[in-house]
């Protein structure tokens, strides 16, 4: 049994698009030998109920990513730019801190 | 997605624990790549690999009766129950893995005997009314478990017991239904049901929720200490919201009325409404009756994990072709004819030509 552990299949991310007008989510792994197997698998596994219109896998060792950490400047988010969000400015219909802006 | 240390600059000790101790004081959930104490890790992977262990264990005593359902229609509708359950393990093993460890090392680790499943398996299906047994009170058992782990402080465990609580659903509703239409058959019919019920009462109340960890529950103080001492680690952490006695009286309440409209009766002559408690009292389940239940070494704990490396090894040739094939073609299957180099193809099928017929196969392009 000792060598199985040595063969694992790969892991695949598995990604659904549960139903028309949504992206599609990650919703968990399978592990498989190739692509083709991958999808069975994540069929049976994530697809069971619904009406699931696509399923992507893809190899684990291949997504990249970064996690917000709080020693990370890799998301340095918009906290010091308040004017990315409509809320630094006055609604259309107010008087703001400076005036009229009916424009 | 395996979790590999974030390569950031290295926190202290203190200031790595203060931000994982303020994700579960603001109940928000700690997800893979995030720093955990060792122990938080440990006690999750514990957890997640035992649940995962008694999802596919769990498959056997009702899988054993596929073959025998009474009519196509039962025996389709148990068909989809133990599949769920197949796939309640695989959810749970995929986020087992996202806390470092392999699928495959926790299968080794079940079927060496280092890890186990839930006991309460280790019970034969002795009926058919006892697929219907089974899914009413351990399934029920279980949605009462799995309820709170939806908010359980580890995301990927979190998201795993939100889908695992919406087919559970249908189990305990199919499982109620079979044994009604027991109990509205014949009086062997009925018998029959009320057998089942006998034999799986106790392995649902004592061992679906864990040993007592509340003098509430019956324990003495020492034996409640030791339980939860257990629990208030799992639950100062965010992992468990309820104690196991808790959890258990809660079970008891639901079964009650359930049991009455039935017809049967729960085979616990202790069990009666306390109007000042505002609960039904039971049996308490201390450490004697918990143990009793365990039925550790038993034939049927034996017979649970050899049927379990049978089915292992009886599809090892399965798993040894599907490699042999992914060695011999690669991930991406064999190439379109002309057959190119695989070494190339792999390579070359990995650039945009590959991305832009993910996206046309997947719709994402008109």
């Amino acid at each position: 049994m000792s060598r199985r552990t040595e063969g694992a299949p790969a892991s695949w991310e598995v990604f659904l698009r549960p139903r028309r007008g949504l992206n599609h989510q990650h919703v968990g792994s399978v592990r498989a030998a190739d692509a083709d197997t991958a999808l069975l698998r994540a069929r049976d596994l994530y697809t069971r109920r619904g009406d699931p219109l696509s399923l992507w896998v893809v190899r684990s060792d291949a997504v990249h990513a970064a996690s917000p950490d709080e020693r990370d400047p890799f998301f340095a988010g918009a906290h010091h730019k308040p004017y990315r969000y409509p809320e630094h400015f006055p609604p259309l219909t107010e008087k703001g801190a400076d005036g009229d802006h009916l424009d | 997605m395996s979790a590999r240390p974030t390569g950031t600059t290295p926190a202290s000790q203190d200031e790595l624990l203060a931000h994982f101790d303020g994700l579960i004081a603001a109940g928000e959930t700690v997800e893979p790549r995030d720093w955990m104490p060792d122990g938080y890790r440990r006690m999750m992977i514990r957890q997640v690999a035992q649940h995962a262990h008694s999802e596919i264990i769990g498959m056997q005593p009702e899988g054993a009766w596929l073959t025998r359902a009474p009519s196509l229609y039962r025996k389709s509708v148990l068909i989809a129950k133990v599949q769920d359950e197949a796939g309640h393990g695989m959810y749970l093993y995929s986020a087992a893995e996202t806390l470092g460890v392999d699928r495959a090392a926790l299968l080794d680790a079940l079927h060496q005997g280092q890890q186990r499943a839930s006991a309460t398996f280790n019970h034969p299906a002795l009926t058919w009314a006892d697929t219907g047994a089974i899914a009413w009170l351990t399934d029920g058992a279980a949605v009462i478990n799995q309820a709170p782990l939806c908010r359980t402080s580890y995301g990927p465990y979190a998201r795993a017991m939100r889908r695992v609580c919406q087919e559970e659903a249908f189990h305990v509703r199919q499982g109620y239904d079979l044994m009604r239409t027991l109990c509205e058959g014949t009086p062997e019919q009925k018998a029959m049901a009320q057998d089942a019920v006998d034999r799986w009462w106790l392995p649902a109340v004592a061992l679906m929720f864990g040993p007592p960890d509340t003098e509430a529950g019956g324990a003495d103080a020492r034996a409640a200490a030791l339980g939860a001492a257990v629990s208030r680690r799992a639950m100062a952490w965010g992992i468990k919201r309820h104690t196991n006695d808790e959890l258990r009286q809660r079970f008891v309440d639901s079964c009650v009325p359930q049991a009455e409209r039935l017809g049967l009766v729960l085979p616990d002559p202790a069990i009666r409404w306390n109007e000042e408690r505002g609960h039904h009292d039971f049996t308490p389940v201390d450490w004697d009756l918990y143990r009793a239940a365990l039925g550790e070494d038993t034939h049927w704990s034996r017979q649970r994990l050899a049927h379990r490396r049978a089915a292992h090894e009886d599809g090892a040739w399965v798993r040894e072709a599907s490699a042999a094939y992914a060695a011999r073609f690669g991930a991406d299957g064999p190439p379109p004819p002309p057959a190119p180099d695989p070494e190339t193809a792999s390579k070359a099928g990995a650039g945009p030509a590959a991305v832009e017929d993910v996206r046309g196969g997947a719709g994402e392009r008109a």
